[in-house]
């Protein structure tokens, strides 16, 4: 988009695609397509054409050009919920969101529907919340939805996609979780401020008499101890979990820490003695809190945006029932033997025969395969394939959990099991950590009480203060901080972090897989252009002509060459065969080589040189249109990067062999196999796992979903369907390839990080542990020691923030 | 140092209003959609512009 803006080509007004050439002939001049300009229309219409001053696109989100296939919008019925008070209400995922104008101009087209009462767009999380009170009659009450394709209908137009979800599986606890640490949070930070502000007069009001200290000791308790109950609950919650299981986690020194110098200062308040740790107790919690609160929010965020692309998947499907009448039906609720209509454009949502009509089917998810297959009475489909040219009827087989699709899903399932646990670098820490502190604690307790020969009071005093201090503040921060700066950095590249282990394991792969199709390549074939074709310039607008009309992959990349051809009326499409058309030469057909009656063996389709279509004009010598699936633009590059960072890189792929080897050629891969099943894949990464190689896989098809599971990390374009993106633990985005090299750049940056954080802890234990021991530490230098060291981890992660990374 | 107890649960106070003002917008729901709210700031002075029927003529 950008370069053909920087070229001078004119963009359209409506969705900034470049305008072809043949527009204004078209009747729709400054607009790339007759849906552009119905839809600006609209906008203007209402007296909303500010939206076009104010709106800046985003070039990485869809394009905002309207639906122009029926099937493509999907039924909302079952998603429509209705209140007691009458009221319709329906949650629905924007896609084509660009920037805050476009929540404004969704917020206005439906606030200007009769009968919506609540039309709010969450920018965050690209929700839309609709709620209205349905009209009566046909159009409203009566109607499925009770209205809401009517109500949305403005919104299609202008070309945003809403997507269907259910808010109840998508709203899980983990927001709630969130929530909960936000609160006490808030609560501990309150209690840290104002504990802090008597403490200050104690620690400096030198002059202040016993029963004035004393005071200020009750009031801090006061604030403290509700603030810690409440704040310690997590910790708490996790610790007890740790400690049944037999495990010490970094959460047990936390709770006993923070409970015992809360225990400690109470009794020392009650006897009237100088040392109450109320306040290092309480920003203690602070601190931890908001270590624990970006862990979750960084996991929170990628999770969200996985989530986004996960509810796409439960559209309905269409159940013809024997009567004749359509109904639609949430896909794993369809009787076995039941008769579905898939419709063009739509997505086969269950396994079954084809029991009426013949069309192409898209099975790349299944097969990695780039060429539809022809699907006819009798052919099976499965669950996943999306219907190209005709609409057909199945006849159900197998739903839900039994089709091919939950099979695939099922043993991704299992690989993810058999994916070596890894423990996080943290965890690997406090495993140590924690059993050390314990018994430094016990030790300055025994050694005080039993050799010094103090009362075990002050010795149990002692022991609190070697608690507080070695309480890993700066441990708890130093990992979530780099982990939420890092996933930050890679946001803005374009790749979201899913896993929280992720990044660790990214900087230990030593092998990359690639995928082929959609992983190297684009993922959609392409004409091969240039000298020594079999057409000429006049075929291909000829041929541009007819393929405008279909939907299939060949023909959208024929018409895409040629984007001013004029479309020529009355074309038939033959699924599974070609076009035809009547021209002024007599009959024209466009479509494979026996459909267009070329008598040529080894040519047709398949074969070393990929797919062809081939266009017969008349009695004229039939044209060869040949096909190539092109390579993402930075492909090689990014191959070279990986190897120049010391990887091995390999290349699987379930596509012909001939096809792959060509690829690998262009990307530059030596080690490829061609025509793997998905289980070939999981085999040969298995193997690779036996071999002690830690894998990274990028791949972005369902044949690949088993195979991210197994690998030791994974990445995924976010093209990729949505069960590849819940295997992989990255998911980029964009046309490029760039972001998997970003991340691991990224990844082996934090990874330094996060070892200097730990060790600048660890340094800032080694000096303080001793002066506790020695029974030197006062509540004023625990409160400053441990800030300081917080600090500290946190502006030394903060460095990834700003860096020589600017450059992506 | 009489002064103390007038100031003290003055400060306790106000630090618990900000507290439960606060919470009482986590759960308003005000903390929900952070990057939503910093823009729309910006479209809300035109809706009246735009709600009204008939757009007064724009000068110059």
């Amino acid at each position: 988009m950008d370069t053909a803006a920087q070229a001078g080509t004119e963009t359209c007004r409506h969705c900034g695609d470049p305008v072809g050439p043949g527009a204004a002939a078209a009747g729709h001049a400054g607009f790339c397509c007759p849906g552009c300009a119905a839809a600006y229309e609209l906008v203007n219409g209402l007296g909303l054409d500010r939206y076009y001053e104010r709106r800046c696109l985003d070039p990485e989100v869809r394009s905002l050009k309207p639906e122009t296939e029926p099937g493509a919008i999907p039924d909302y019925a079952v998603h429509v919920t209705t209140t007691d008070s009458g009221e319709a209400s329906l949650s629905l995922l924007v896609e084509g969101l660009h920037c805050a104008a476009c929540v404004w101009l969704i917020e206005r087209l439906l606030a200007r529907q009769p009968g919506v009462t609540h039309a709010r767009v969450n920018m965050t999380t690209r929700r839309l919340t609709l709620r209205w009170v349905p009209e009566t009659g046909e159009a409203g009450t009566d109607a499925p939805d009770l209205g809401a394709r009517r109500i949305l209908d403005p919104v299609l137009t202008v070309g945003y996609r809403l997507v269907p979800y259910d808010p109840e599986t998508v709203e899980r606890d983990t927001d709630r979780t969130e929530r909960t640490l936000l609160r006490a949070m808030a609560v501990t930070g309150f209690a840290a401020g104002n504990v802090m502000l008597f403490s200050v007069a104690v620690w400096f009001g030198g002059d202040m008499g016993p029963a004035t200290r004393d005071f200020m000791h009750w009031l801090s308790a006061l604030i403290a101890l509700p603030a810690i109950a409440y704040g310690i609950r997590p910790f708490a919650r996790s610790a007890v979990t740790a400690l049944r299981a037999g495990r010490a986690n970094m959460d047990v020194p936390i709770t006993l820490a923070v409970l015992l110098a809360a225990g400690m200062s109470v009794w020392e308040t009650a006897r009237g003695g100088p040392h109450a740790y109320f306040d290092a107790a309480v920003m203690l919690l602070f601190f931890l809190l908001i270590g624990r609160f970006l862990d979750s929010r960084a996991r929170g965020r990628a999770r969200s945006a996985a989530e986004r692309l996960l509810a796409l998947g439960g559209a309905a499907v269409t159940v013809i029932d024997p009567d004749g009448h359509a109904r639609s039906a949430r896909p794993h609720e369809v009787p076995v033997g039941a008769t579905v209509l898939v419709a063009v454009g739509e997505r086969v949502g269950v396994d079954g025969v084809v029991a009426e009509g013949v069309s192409d089917l898209d099975v790349s998810l299944i097969t990695g395969e780039t060429v539809p297959a022809r699907a006819g009475p009798g052919d099976r489909v499965f669950a996943g394939t999306l219907n190209l040219s005709a609409p057909v009827q199945v006849r159900v087989d197998a739903v839900g959990e039994r089709t091919l699709l939950a099979e695939i899903v099922r043993m991704m399932e299992v690989a993810e099991q058999g994916r070596a646990r890894t423990v996080a670098l943290a965890d690997r820490v406090a495993r140590l950590y924690a059993p050390v502190v314990h018994l430094l604690a016990l030790a300055a307790f025994l050694g005080w009480w039993l050799a010094g020969g103090l009362p075990w009071q002050e010795a149990v005093l002692i022991a609190a203060a070697v608690l507080i201090i070695t309480c890993p503040c700066a441990l708890a921060l130093a990992v979530p901080v780099v982990q939420v700066i890092a996933s930050g950095r890679l946001l803005r590249a374009g790749a979201f972090l899913k896993a929280a282990t992720a990044l660790e394991r990214l900087t230990e792969a030593d092998t990359v897989v690639l995928d082929k199709t959609g992983t190297l390549t684009v993922g959609r074939p392409a004409l091969v252009t240039g000298p020594g074709q079999g057409w000429t310039p006049d075929d291909l607008r000829l041929a541009a002509g007819l393929a405008a009309s279909s939907r299939h992959p060949l023909a959208r990349a024929v018409a895409a060459a040629c984007p001013d051809a004029p479309a020529v009326t009355g074309v038939r499409e033959h699924p599974g065969e070609g076009l035809s058309w009547d021209g002024p030469n007599g009959p024209v057909r466009l479509g494979s080589a026996a459909f267009s009656g070329v008598d040529d063996l080894g040519a047709g389709d398949g074969g070393a040189t990929g797919p062809a279509l081939w266009l017969r004009d008349g009695s004229e010598a039939p044209a060869c249109f040949r096909f190539t699936d092109p390579l993402r633009p930075d492909a090689a590059e990014v191959v070279a990067a990986l190897r120049a960072r010391g990887l091995t890189v390999e290349m699987l792929s379930g596509d012909r062999p001939e096809a792959v080897a060509r690829v690998a050629a262009d990307a530059g891969i030596e080690s490829w196999r061609g025509g793997c099943t998905p289980a070939d894949k999981l085999a040969r990464l298995q193997a690779l796992r036996d071999q002690g190689r830690r894998v990274l896989m990028v791949g972005d098809g369902l044949n690949d979903a088993p195979a991210l599971a197994a690998a030791h990390v994974s990445a995924s374009p976010a093209s990729a369907i949505d069960i590849s993106q819940t295997a992989a633990d990255v998911v980029f985005r964009g046309e490029r390839l760039a972001p998997v090299v970003t991340a691991l750049d990224v990844a082996h940056r934090a990874d330094r990080l996060v070892r200097q954080n730990l060790a600048l802890a660890l340094l800032y234990n080694a000096v303080t542990v001793p002066l506790a021991l020695a029974g030197l530490v006062t509540p004023l230098i625990a409160a400053v020691a441990m800030s300081t060291s917080s600090l500290v981890v946190t502006v030394n992660a903060m460095r990834l923030m700003r860096s020589r990374g600017e450059k992506t | 140092m009489n002064a103390l107890l007038f100031l003290i649960p003055m400060a306790l106070l106000l630090g618990l209003a900000g507290l439960v003002a606060f919470l009482w917008a986590l759960r308003s729901g005000q903390f929900d959609d952070l990057d939503g709210a910093a823009h729309r700031i910006l479209f809300d002075e035109d809706d009246d512009e735009t709600d009204r029927p008939d757009p007064p003529t724009r000068q110059g």
